[in-house]
Parts: C-alpha cells; structure tokens; sequence
C-alpha cells in the first residue's frame, strides 16, 4: 500500500508554548501527485510546511521520503535529499539577477568547491556552464526566460512567485511544496500557473501545495488535506472534500452545515 | 581564617566593581532595547565624563583650594553629567536617527565610528597621557568585618545602589517609564497610543549617558587614573554584564553587572591558585571575554530572558 | 548571452588597455617613489600589505556578510609564526630547540607562509565553528572578544613559558629570502639598483594581485553565489539546500588565511613584532577601508585600501609643516589625525554614502514599464 509514497508522514504534533500547532498529523502523498493542504487560517499549514522542510523541529513525526525515512532536522539536508520549497511572502534573493536566483538552486545538485574554483580548472568551467545552461532552461520552462538579466526585486509581482518556482526546480527536487503559489494573482496568472503545476507533475515531480483558492484546489488537486485548528478534519478527493459537513463547519461555521 | 577572609574581601571587591559594571550595562541595555543598537561609544561616553570631571575638579580646587572632597567629587558629577547627556543627544541625532530604518550592521559600524571620533576628540582636548585622577574622599580603610574598604568604594556601591532603585522606580511607575517601556515593545503602536518615539529614545539615551557620567567618575576615583582609551574595556565588559542578563532587560542588566563584577574579582582572586601560577591577574580582562564569548554562544538570550523590540 | 560579438570585443580591447596601465603604473611607482624619499616607498609597500588584509576582510564581511571586528588576529597569528620560525627567539628561550637546530632557527618562506596561513586558517575555523550561528551585532562582538583575547595573551605569553615575548615582542625576525637575494640589502636586477624597501613593494604587489585574482575567482563562482545568496536571505539560502554553516566557516576561514599571509610578509618586512601593531583599532582601520572603498566590491576594496593607507602618509607630510606655519607648533599629532580620518570615514560613509565611494554597479536594469513589487522579497533576520 505504501509502495507507491513519496512523502509520508505520521503523528505529527508541534506546539508552541500554550499553543497546539499541530496534533497528530498525518500525510500520505503519492508519486506524481498534486496534493492540496487547504484549511482556515491559522490552521497551522506553513507550520506544517516548515516542520517537513526542516525549519522547525517537531515534537513527534515519523517522516519518510521516498521510502526512506529521515529528520527533518536540517534544511540544507531536506533540500539535498529530494524537497524544494516556496514561500508564503516569497523569499528571493533581491539583489541577484533572475538567472543568478536560479543558478543558487542548482548549489546543491553541483560540487566544486573554493580551491577548484580559484584553480579555474575545467571541470568548474564545465560545471559552471552547465549550471548556466540548466538555469536559463529552467526560466524558459516556468514563462520568464527573458527576464533572466533582470534584478529579482524588479519583477513583477507574478513573475517573482514564478521566478521562485524555478529556483525550485534547479535543486531536482523529487517533491515541490509551494506555500500559497496563487496568492495575489488575477485570473489569466491562475490559469498559466495551473497549467505549469500540470506539466511540472507530468514531468515527474511530485506537488504538495498549500492554497486558498478553492476552485483552483479543486480544478488541481487529486488529492486533499484539510487542515483546521492543527488536525487533519479530512481527506479524499477534491469532490468528496468539498461537500463535507465538518470541512464547511471549519471554514464558514456551523450555520452554513447544509442540513 | 585566611582564606575565608580573602573570599569575603573578593566578593566585596566583585560588588564594587560589579556596581560599576550594572550602572554602564544599564545604558547599554536600555538603548538596545529601543532601538535594537549596540551603542558601541557608550564606554566612550563614559570617558568624556571621567576626562571632564577631572578637568572641573582641577579647576574648582584652583578656585577653592580648602574645598572638602565630597564636595569636589559633587561638582565633578553634576559637570559630567550634563555633558555627557548632551554628548549622548547629540550622537543619537546626528549619527543613529537617519539609520534607524538601515539594515542591522549601518548603525553598528557607525557606532564604532563616533567612538573613535570621541577618543580622537578626547585625545585632542586631554593628550594621550594617562592623567591622574585625584584621591578626592579620604582613603583610610574602613573595616567591615573581614572585609576592607574605603569611602570611595562604599560610595560606589552606595550610590550605584540609589541610582537602579530610582531607575526601576522611574521605568515601572512614571509616565515616561510606561513610555519607554511601550516604544521598546512596539514604537509603531506606542506611536498610535500619543507616545513621541523620539523624545523617549532621546530620553533613554540621555538616562544611559547620565548614568555614565556617574560610572565614569567613580571609575576614575576607583582607579586614580583617566584617559582617552579608559571607556574601552569597562563598556565591553559592561556590555557583556547586559547580554548575560539578557539584553534589553533593566534588571538583567544590574544582575549581570554584579555577577560579573563577582566572577571577575574571585577569577582574579583565585586564578593564581588554580593554574598553578600559570595564569596571573594580568589575565583579569581575559575572564569578562570568555564571559561574553560564552554567554553569546550558549546562552544568547541571557540569564533572565531578553527584552527586544518586534521587529514589525 | 545578449552581448554582440563586436562589443565583447570592444570590451576585451578596453580591459587589455587598462590592464596593461595598470601594470605598467605598478611597476614604475616605487622607482618614482624613492626618488619622492624612500618613506613613500614603505607607504606604498604597506599599502599593499593592506590590500591583501581589506581583501581578506571583503571576503568575510563583503561576500559573505559577516561583521568580524577582531581580523587582526589572525593578522597577529600569522606574523607571530613567522617570527616564531625565523628569529632567534626558540632557540634563546628554548635549549631544546636550540639543540635541534645549532644553525638558528630560519624557517625559509616557502614553508613558514604556508604555515602562518594554515595556523592562522585553523584558528579561524575555530573561532568561527561557535560563532557564526549569531545574529550580525553579536557575531562583531563576540569577534571584536576574540580579537582581544588573543591580544591579551600575545601580551602576556612570556611566563611561565616564554612564548611570545610579552609586551616587548619578538625582534630579528629575517628578511624575506628568494634563493641567493636577501631582501633587506640592496640588490642588482636588469641593471637597477633596488633597495630592501622597493624589493618588498615588488613582493607585497605580486603577492596583492595574487588576491585580487583568489577574490574575483570565488565571487564569481558556486561559492561566491552561495555567499551572495546568505548575505541576502540566509533561510531562503538554507532552503535551496546550502549548508550554510560550512559556507561561513569557509569565508571565515579564507579570510583568515589572507591574514596569516600578510602577517607573516609584516613580520619579515618589519622585522620585529609586538603585541602593540594588533589591536582593535588596526581591525578598525581595515574595516574603514572596505566600507570606505565599496563593501563587496573588489575594485572599491582596493581603492579603500590604498586611500586609507596612503592618505595620512600624505597628511603626516603636509599637515605636519602646515600646523608649525599657523600656530607655531603642532596642535593636533598626526597619528590622532589619521584616527580621525578613519573616524570621520567610517560616520559620514555610513550616514551619506552606504555603499561606498566605488560600489558594484547595480546589475540588473529595470525595464522601463515594470510595475513596482506588490510584494518586497524578504531580508534574511
């Protein structure tokens, strides 16, 4: 049953002083899906997301990544092993052009070191190309590749939410975990980044998102994670999800609860 | 016996300078926890201070020659104080306002830039000889107990003691307590509630460098000594005296300020002793470095919690 | 790749010709100089050696945005090896050492550098394994705690065991030796007379331009990208799979190692070290030349460096008489006037220029029609 997991995650429960952020989550996300966290706000799903992408320690979980577990103790190590993130208020590298935010992502997937570097030796050179080559691909692929040249923070809104995507994808990530990657588009974006999600999965890597917008969620998702007040309330198809009593109790409360 | 009276006479030593060490923490303290700066030329304040008591008293026993000590040591304060309080001002809006907004290390290298600029200066006004700072209060030794004193270290713990009970008096009860007390939790939202955030940073500013002046003519009686590099190691080791009782604090700072003073007058007492002479009190500053370096490492956030401002 | 061919040429040609200036300017100077007075020629050899430490420096608090104020020591580690292995200090204090070695000890220099920057190096690494995890105040604290430290014991070493000398330092360190020239002597070369002082500017400006050859290098490689990206988010860093700790102690590390280097070359040149030449206020001053200069930027570094070092050299020389002229006597002693120079630089840099004299040029220019940012990328905390 579990053969086909790439991320599966148990029992995991993180609280902060008085607050129980998460209790006793669990996730299981098939190969090449895209999976959909929603939940209120306040629900505890950036927690979420930074507890399995290393950058808060949780009291207990049982992580496994493609068959192999691991702690997600270490971000650097997450992100070598196989996951990539976004941000929810997106973390570029301001100054940096857009090629050079791309080419950070491909660090770790790339290893010459300071004194090969100084050396020049044609290894790095070789590397080097290929680091640049990989990057400007990958700007291509997202819709940006001729805003390479261009300073991060001078792209638009839209763009820098793409821009973090393929910095993303530079680290041959095996799972993506996008934080609310639709957040502040208009409709036209929603749809090219519904149909880049749809072909990065057909690519092979795996989706887990958090989001908002519902129709979005369900035009996307195979799977669903509804999240509220740190539980998982529910999970199953996007259809069953949004029909569920105690899913429309937790967003709109109980008066909406069809009778 | 002998050894029970030295470990008195130690911790009574660590109390004075400790006193000294909470007086200058306190600046440092209350100025980070406002504005989230290292008031790197906060020692340096405290050097104007002892250079220009020196100066007022030397003038005022030109004038007076019959003048009693304690008198002396009066009229020195009253002139550093006010000096280094419009020193304080003065840096704060000329050098720190315009990078309140910068990122984080602006202000830090500027800071560092106005303390050499007060040590260029003082060096200017005084020359660079250490000059000395006279005896004025009279140094027969007071016994207490096992303990030795004189009126010039009593006086330090004394005063220092009045002036924290005032200070926690001050933040915890008047107006301008509440103020600061806000504007270092929130300006923003202080700011809505009528609280002008700069007036209260000028004003925290101002009570630090007041309390330097103090510290820095004690320092100098303490010592018998002053000149432009004397602010140096007091401030750093004062700062360390904050960070250990966790920044931004007010009575962490006057507990780091004595359990440093403690720790450095036992390790100078005593390291002889345990290094097997290998070490002697000529390493005394090295103790409030390892201190730092520790606490920064293993304990950051210091013994009774740190106090910053969100940043919003 | 949007640059046209004929461009690129264009640019080669022009970087060819300012090259070749350069050199030419670099080669000349010190023959210029001693006929201005052999003084300005030991400027303009310790303006070398501090191009090497501001670029050491750059590397830590340029590239990778760490905020060391104690650099000097490793600076003073560096020099202290060196005078350690070729003085006659060991083997005075020493009568085992002196068996070992009934010639004296001189270490030659293509093993005593090596040694000062691998010594210097491993203090950095070790210094900086506990530190780096600090925010940037607490780092330049802790930093500036160290510097002292070692300053403390340099001064001290001399009981029980007498290390370093104490406070009178370490005297007849020998000059640098390249085969059968001695640096300290004046020698004969294609026909010139060179003096100790022009033979060590040659060393310090080949040895420069070996730095600022490690520095472009590495910013515009892997690790220079992984700096760039730390200094401007550090979790978005982290989150693209850098380990940013080891990248810190990196930059720490090689910092520290183009301190031990100049270090060693100080000791030679000078030939005596003492505990005095390494305090706070000399980690001060090459700060002030790389936030002066341009922080980060390579070609700003050196004109910070250069500037700050020549600068009260100058001033020595003309404030100095210009003082006697007005008042009659010398009101403000140079060496307090280079204190406030350094000063001066450091508030009115960071209070009306930032950036410095030469920052980076801004790449990345903003397309005419681009809308503002709904949302500014964070800044790593």
């Amino acid at each position: 049953m579990a053969r086909n997991l790439l991320l599966h995650v148990r029992g995991l429960s993180k609280r902060f002083g008085g607050l129980q952020a998460l209790e006793e989550v669990g996730i299981s996300i098939e190969r090449q899906q895209i999976y959909g966290l929603i939940g209120p706000n306040g629900a505890g799903k950036t927690t979420f997301f930074n507890v399995v992408t290393g950058l808060v320690r949780p009291d207990t979980g049982i992580f496994e990544l493609d068959g192999r577990a691991y702690e997600p103790t270490s971000v650097h190590r997450v992100a070598a092993a196989g996951i990539a993130r976004t941000f929810q208020n997106i973390r570029l590298f301001p100054d940096m052009t857009a090629l050079e935010n791309v080419m950070v992502g491909r660090h770790v997937r790339t290893h010459c070191g300071a004194l090969a570097s100084v050396l020049r030796t044609l290894a790095v050179r070789t590397e080097e190309l290929g680091i640049r080559q990989r990057s400007r691909e990958l700007l291509e692929y997202v819709g940006i590749g001729h805003l390479g040249h261009l300073q991060a923070r001078t792209l638009s809104y839209g763009d820098q939410r793409r821009l973090e995507i393929a910095r993303a994808l530079a680290t041959d990530p095996k799972l993506l975990a996008l934080d609310e990657p639709a957040a502040g588009m208009n409709a036209t974006e929603k749809l090219a980044l519904r149909k880049l999600l749809e072909r990065i999965r057909s690519d092979g890597i795996t989706i887990l998102l958090i989001e908002h917008d519902v129709k979005l969620v369900m035009g996307l998702c195979d799977q669903v994670s509804v999240l509220d007040e740190g539980r998982i309330i529910k999970e199953g198809t996007p259809a069953q999800v949004q029909h569920d009593p105690a899913v429309i109790e937790a967003y709109l409360g109980r008066a909406h609860v069809p009778a | 016996m002998g050894s029970l009276d030295t470990f008195v006479q130690q911790v009574f030593n660590g109390l004075v300078l400790g006193s000294l060490y909470a007086l200058i923490a306190l600046g440092y303290t209350m100025v980070y926890g406002i504005v989230n700066l290292i008031n790197f030329a906060h020692g340096d304040v405290l050097m104007v201070g002892a250079l220009t008591a020196l100066s007022v008293i030397a003038l005022a026993q030109a004038m007076a020659p019959g003048a009693s000590g304690w008198v002396l040591m009066i009229v020195g304060m009253l002139a550093a104080i006010p000096v280094c309080v419009l020193l304080s001002l003065l840096i704060e809006r000329v050098a720190y306002r315009p990078l309140r907004n910068a990122p984080r290390l602006a202000p830090l290298i500027t800071a560092i830039g106005v303390s050499i600029l007060l040590q260029t200066l003082a060096m200017i006004i005084w020359g660079r000889n250490h000059l000395t700072f006279p005896q004025l209060l009279s140094s027969e030794p007071i016994t207490i107990g096992p303990a030795t004193a004189t009126a010039t270290k009593l006086l330090v713990i004394a005063l220092s003691a009045i002036i924290m009970v005032a200070l926690l008096l001050l933040v915890q009860y008047t107006r301008l307590g509440r103020a600061m007390r806000a504007t270092a939790e929130n300006a923003r939202v202080a700011a809505l509630m009528g609280v002008n955030p700069n007036a209260v940073i000028a004003a925290t500013f101002a009570i630090g460098a007041a309390l330097a002046a103090v510290a820095g003519v004690m320092y100098a009686s303490l010592y018998s000594v002053a000149h432009f590099y004397m602010g140096f190691i007091p401030g750093l080791k004062a700062f360390t005296a904050a960070v250990l009782g966790g920044i931004g604090n007010i009575p962490g700072a006057m507990l780091g300020g004595i359990l440093l003073g403690l720790i450095e007058a036992l390790g100078a007492g005593y390291i002889d002793q345990i290094s097997n002479g290998v070490f002697g009190s000529n390493y005394q500053d090295v103790f409030a470095f390892i201190v730092l370096c520790a606490v920064l490492i293993l304990r950051p956030s210091g013994l009774l919690g740190e106090r910053v401002a969100d940043r919003a | 790749m949007n640059s046209v061919p004929l461009n690129l040429h264009q640019h080669r040609r022009s970087a060819l010709l300012a090259t070749t200036l350069i050199a030419l300017v670099l080669l000349v100077l010190p023959l210029v100089a001693q006929w201005l007075g052999p003084a300005w020629v030991r400027t303009f050899a310790f303006a070398a050696l501090y191009v090497m430490l501001a670029l050491g420096l750059n590397i830590v608090v340029g590239f990778a945005g760490l905020l060391d104020l104690g650099y000097i020591a490793f600076y003073a580690v560096g020099a202290y090896t060196f005078a350690l292995l070729a003085s006659p200090h060991l083997t005075e204090n020493f009568p085992s050492i002196a068996q070992a070695f009934p010639g004296g000890l001189h270490v030659p220099i293509w093993a005593s550098i090596p040694l000062g920057a691998a010594i210097a190096a491993g203090f950095g690494v070790l210094l900086g394994a506990p530190v780096l995890k600090l925010r940037g105040d607490y780092l330049a604290i802790v930093t500036l705690g160290f510097g002292e430290i070692i300053r403390i014991f340099l001064n001290n070493l001399n009981e029980p065991i007498n290390l370093t000398n104490g406070p009178q330092g370490i005297t007849l360190i020998d000059p640098v030796r390249l085969g059968p020239l001695r640096f300290d002597h004046t020698v004969s070369l294609l026909g010139l007379q060179l003096t100790s002082l022009q033979l060590y500017y040659y060393l310090f400006t080949v040895l420069a331009l070996l730095c600022v050859l490690v520095c472009v290098r590495l910013q515009d490689s892997r690790i220079g990208r992984a700096w760039m990206a730390i200094r401007e988010d550090e979790i978005a860093a982290k989150a693209m799979g850098i380990n940013v700790r080891n990248i810190k102690l990196l930059a720490f590390g090689l910092g520290a190692t183009f301190g031990g280097v100049s270090g060693s070359m100080f000791a030679a040149f000078q030939g005596f070290v003492s505990p005095e030449s390494f305090s706070l206020m000399e980690s001060v001053i090459v700060l002030s030349m790389i936030v002066l200069g341009g922080l980060g930027h390579i070609p700003g570094v050196i004109l910070g460096a250069v500037m700050l070092s020549v600068f009260p050299e100058f001033l020595r020389h003309t404030v100095g008489p210009l003082q006697m002229q007005l008042f009659g006597r010398i009101v403000v002693d140079t060496e307090v006037l280079r204190m406030l120079l350094y000063g001066v630089a450091l508030v009115i840099i960071m209070l009306y220029r930032p950036k410095g004299l030469w920052p980076a040029p801004q790449h990345g220019v903003a397309p005419a029609s681009a809308p503002p940012s709904a949302a500014q990328p964070q800044t790593g905390a």
